[in-house]
């Protein structure tokens, strides 16, 4: 017997409503039958973009975001062009204009808003008209064909779109607004008016202060100008009302639903009635009906998981930016940019280069911010501001941005605006900016992780991840949806964040991966290659000793005990303690290379020798040829300890202050083996002429004459950190006891793949100063939790010469 | 012509890992998931030529390890949007031996 399909009917076909089904299908896919019933006879599209299909940068075709076979493929039932104007909430059913009648289980609203239009005479002529759906833009386009003067009535972020794509199709436009500058709410002053500024160069006009009082009629019958209040009047033979939207909650309103300004929803998007669910901008939650797309997506989510009965998550207001899209003009704004009595202002006023920055801060926190003419750092500003991270450390760099110093791999670009198309964004999948704008307008993208898996930008080092948010950003606007730095789920395969998941291993004393996996409810039966290796990790970090490995939640390198090559094979780095060797053990690599003909072979970065180009089936051989000289694992491969960089020091150097290969040696000695949730590196210099580079390393050490400097959090590699000094400690042992509880915090609360530069940057220096430095015996208990969990570490290469089971992994089936 | 031979046994490969066959096809991947199903791809990424049988099977699908490509084990697909395609060999499981089809 098969159970019967719940009914889950949607009034609205708009953005919001098809998200909340999306969602909902990868949820549920066989839940419900789905009927969709939409007031406009088209399926889904991206109304944000409705402003280039005006200015001609896109067609109406290029916004579709679910066509017609997306509805059929997923079996729902639309019915477009159909106005419901009833639910029947007893027999629950809904009831359409044409009477079309559908039955219920689950419903949901999602009906969206209509445009305000001014209660003035006038306002029903011809060639009046508000912004809003595909018809109205149709009507506009239609109009600069036959007809020059546009004015356009409120100057918000839709009006001034619209302006602009009137202007570009030729006509003369006038923009008339109440306030005293122009989209007072997104804007302060100074920023409007570099705006408007810029806005007059390209030729629109602007009438502020002035307050619509008649639109009068021509002798065709059709509009022909707009009087004011004073008495002036400006010719118009298409008047455009821009001055807001309000919620459209009549249906839900007449049916009984309580509403008050929105449908009433508490924080799983349910109404008053538990079977009707509201997302978008129909919906007030908490008092609020946003109109910018990014939180209706937010709501969406939380409805689906609702709608799916998996009862996760609630939806609990958002914070929102504006991105003005006029080609050519950067406007952005976020949070509370006015400021007030309580709050502390940076700006940056720059009126003849066109630059104006405006950062409001209460406390300790980024709480709004305006940028004109350099918005490049918005997506940082706006993230520091959603995530109420403390902007203590950095408040007297704030105003610069963030860092970009270091960034390699798409020729020191920080500006995406500036980039032309064939510009090269991602240098390590070799994207450009022009593919990356087609893949967000054809496929719908709003999120970085979307664009990633469509055009693999900034899928591999990470670096170029600023400009793809930028990019993003300037395409659709407002719609941007940063992703969540702080609570980001692991993968998809769970809604948990990696500090939801660390806390609940620790709390619950939770063993295995599958035992995690019960316990949060996974939704995949035995994860992805993203979250089983961190799972991995934070179970035996957390359970050292008790919690068993699992070799196959470990990425290849771990797993082989050597580094995966691109044809396939690998590369040996035998361990030389703080870059020292021997002649017998330089005449037994000699020897290993020769006898198994390593084509390559190379100093490393880390001061030791890379053996490249060794087929798989070879390594246990090879390892114990090396082994039987006593060399061991480098652990080049590894999330984990790779080597102690040192410099000559006290010993031979006629600088040096302190005898740095010996404590090098000793450190490396220290944390050998030592897995963390990225690869570590240290170095050790004998003085401060710093022939180690120890300030690019997560852990450095600085000899001076009276002890050592302890620098941490430094980085080399895709975005060069300098590390941040630590404190002075006198002797060996001090360095010893000092950086391993810095790194055994590190691995206690480091994120998977999180480096120290990264981890540092979250949780703030502060943070560590007070665990590791000030509080003396919480610095000593970490140490001695770092030393026991690497108590009785083996060589990894002698296990799997010696074991045979560890050995299979080597070994090929051969058939005749 | 279809030649099917046994290649291992089921408790010689790794569940939610991997054995390579050396075959005159070339090297063929054969996966072992949590339930103790068998698949057998080309031990080649279509994306750039990466060893699939090094990649984290989960579920019933496998993580190239070069670049991070996701194939299906059932039919070599690439997980979309990805696009792409490994050939696929049969196997069947039988009293405990694993038999690999070659063609």
């Amino acid at each position: 017997m098969t159970m019967k399909k719940q009914k889950l009917v949607m009034v609205g076909n708009g953005m919001a409503g098809c998200r909340t089904l999306e969602e909902l299908l990868k949820l549920a896919p066989d839940m419900y039958d789905v009927t969709v019933f939409g007031a406009e006879p088209h399926p889904n599209y991206n109304r944000i973009l409705l402003s280039p299909v005006l200015a001609g940068e896109m067609t109406l075709q290029d916004i579709v975001l679910n066509d017609l076979d997306w509805y059929q493929r997923n079996g729902i039932t639309l019915h477009a062009g159909k106005t419901v104007t009833n639910i029947d909430r007893i027999k629950r059913q809904v009831i359409a204009e044409d009477g079309t009648v559908a039955e219920y289980d689950r419903l949901l609203l999602a009906t969206g808003s209509m445009p305000v239009i001014l209660p003035v005479q006038g306002k029903d002529l011809p060639g009046v008209i508000a912004y809003r759906d595909i018809a109205d833009t149709q009507a506009m386009i239609e109009a600069t064909r036959q007809h020059s003067h546009a004015v356009v009535i409120g100057a918000g972020l839709l009006g001034l779109e619209a302006a602009n794509g009137l202007k570009l199709r030729g006509m003369d436009v006038t923009v008339v607004h109440l306030a005293d500058w122009i989209m007072e709410r997104q804007l302060d002053k100074p920023a409007a008016d570099l705006l408007m500024k810029s806005l007059e160069a390209k030729g629109l006009k602007f009438a502020l202060g002035k307050q619509t009082a008649e639109l009068v009629k021509g002798e065709s019958g059709r509009v022909a100008a707009v009087r004011f209040k004073d008495g002036e009047a400006i010719p118009a033979d298409l008047v455009v009302m821009a001055v807001g939207i309000r919620p459209n909650y009549e249906l839900a309103e007449k049916s009984g639903i309580h509403s008050s300004r929105g449908i009433v929803v508490n924080d799983t998007m349910q109404t008053y009635d538990p079977r009707v669910y509201a997302v978008g901008e129909c919906a007030a939650h908490r008092g609020i009906a946003y109109g910018l797309v990014a939180p209706l997506f937010e709501q969406a989510k939380v409805c689906a998981n609702h709608l799916a009965q998996f009862g996760i998550g609630r939806y609990q207001g958002s914070v929102t930016s504006t991105k003005l899209k006029v080609t050519g003009i950067d406007v952005f704004s976020a949070g509370d940019f006015m400021g007030g009595a309580d709050c502390d202002e940076i700006v940056l006023n720059d009126p003849a280069g066109g630059v104006y920055k405006k950062l409001v801060l209460k406390g300790n926190q980024l709480v709004g911010a305006v940028l004109y003419g350099d918005t490049a750092d918005g997506a940082w500003y706006f993230q520091l501001l959603k995530d109420k991270q403390s902007v203590h450390e950095i408040r007297d760099h704030l105003m610069f941005g963030q860092s970009h110093v270091g960034d390699v791999g798409h020729a020191g670009q920080s500006k995406a605006a500036g980039m032309p198309d064939e510009a090269e964004v991602c240098g390590c999948n070799g994207v450009c900016k022009g593919s990356i704008v087609k893949a967000i307008k054809e496929h719908g993208l709003f999120t970085v992780d979307d664009v990633r898996k469509h055009t693999k930008a900034s899928s591999s080092c990470g670096s170029c991840t600023g400009l793809v948010e930028q990019i993003l950003a300037s395409t659709v606007g407002g719609a941007y949806q940063p992703a969540e730095s702080k609570d980001k789920p692991v993968c998809g395969c769970t809604d948990r964040s990696h500090g939801e998941v660390r806390a609940t291993i620790r709390e619950h004393k939770l063993l295995t991966i599958p035992e995690v996996m019960h316990f949060l409810e996974w939704k995949t039966p035995n994860g992805c290659a993203s979250c089983r290796p961190a799972l991995n990790y934070y179970l035996i970090s957390t359970w050292p000793h008790v919690a068993l490995d699992d070799p196959q939640s470990r990425f290849i390198n771990e797993r082989a005990h050597a580094n995966i090559q691109k044809d396939g094979t690998f590369s040996v780095v035998p361990r030389m303690w703080g870059g020292l060797t021997t002649p017998a053990e330089l005449r037994t690599i000699a020897d290993v290379a020769e006898k198994y003909q390593v084509p390559t072979v190379k100093m490393t970065g880390g001061a030791r020798i890379d053996l490249l180009g060794i087929k798989k089936e070879n390594l246990p051989q090879v390892w114990a040829d090396l082994g039987a000289a006593g060399l061991v694992s480098g652990h080049a491969y590894g999330k984990s300890i790779r080597t102690v960089k040192t410099c000559v020091g006290a010993e031979h150097c006629r600088f040096g202050t302190q005898r740095s290969m010996a404590m090098g040696v000793k450190l490396e000695k220290m944390l050998f083996g030592m897995g963390a949730p990225h690869k570590v590196k240290l170095a050790v210099s004998g003085c401060p002429r710093n022939c180690a580079e120890a300030g690019i390393k997560d852990v450095g050490v600085i000899g001076i004459d009276s002890g050592y400097e302890l620098y941490v959090a430094g980085n080399g590699g895709i975005k060069t950190e300098v590390a941040q000094f630590l404190c002075k400690v006198k002797s060996d042992d001090e360095v010893q006891e000092y950086s391993g509880a810095f790194l055994q915090l590190y691995r206690e609360e480091g994120f998977y793949l999180e480096r120290t530069c990264h981890y540092v940057a979250r949780v703030g220096l502060d943070h560590v100063k007070k665990h590791v430095v000030e509080d003396t015996e919480n610095r000593q208990r970490l140490y001695e939790r770092l030393l026991f969990a690497l108590q009785g570490y083996e060589d990894p290469w002698r296990a799997a010469v010696e074991q045979p089971a560890v050995r299979r992994e080597f070994q090929i089936l051969e058939v005749a | 012509m279809t030649a099917w031979k046994q290649i291992c046994l089921l408790d010689d490969i790794p569940r939610l890992g991997s054995r390579v066959v050396r075959s005159a096809a070339g090297s063929i991947a054969v996966f072992r998931t949590a339930e103790d199903e068998c698949f057998a791809l080309h031990d080649k990424c279509p994306h750039r030529g990466g060893p699939l049988s090094q990649g984290i099977v989960a579920g019933k699908v496998v993580t190239c390890p070069l670049h991070g490509m996701k194939l299906g084990l059932e039919d070599g697909e690439a997980v979309a949007p990805d696009k792409g395609c490994a050939r696929r060999f049969a196997v069947k499981i039988e009293s405990s031996a694993v038999w690999l089809q070659f063609n």
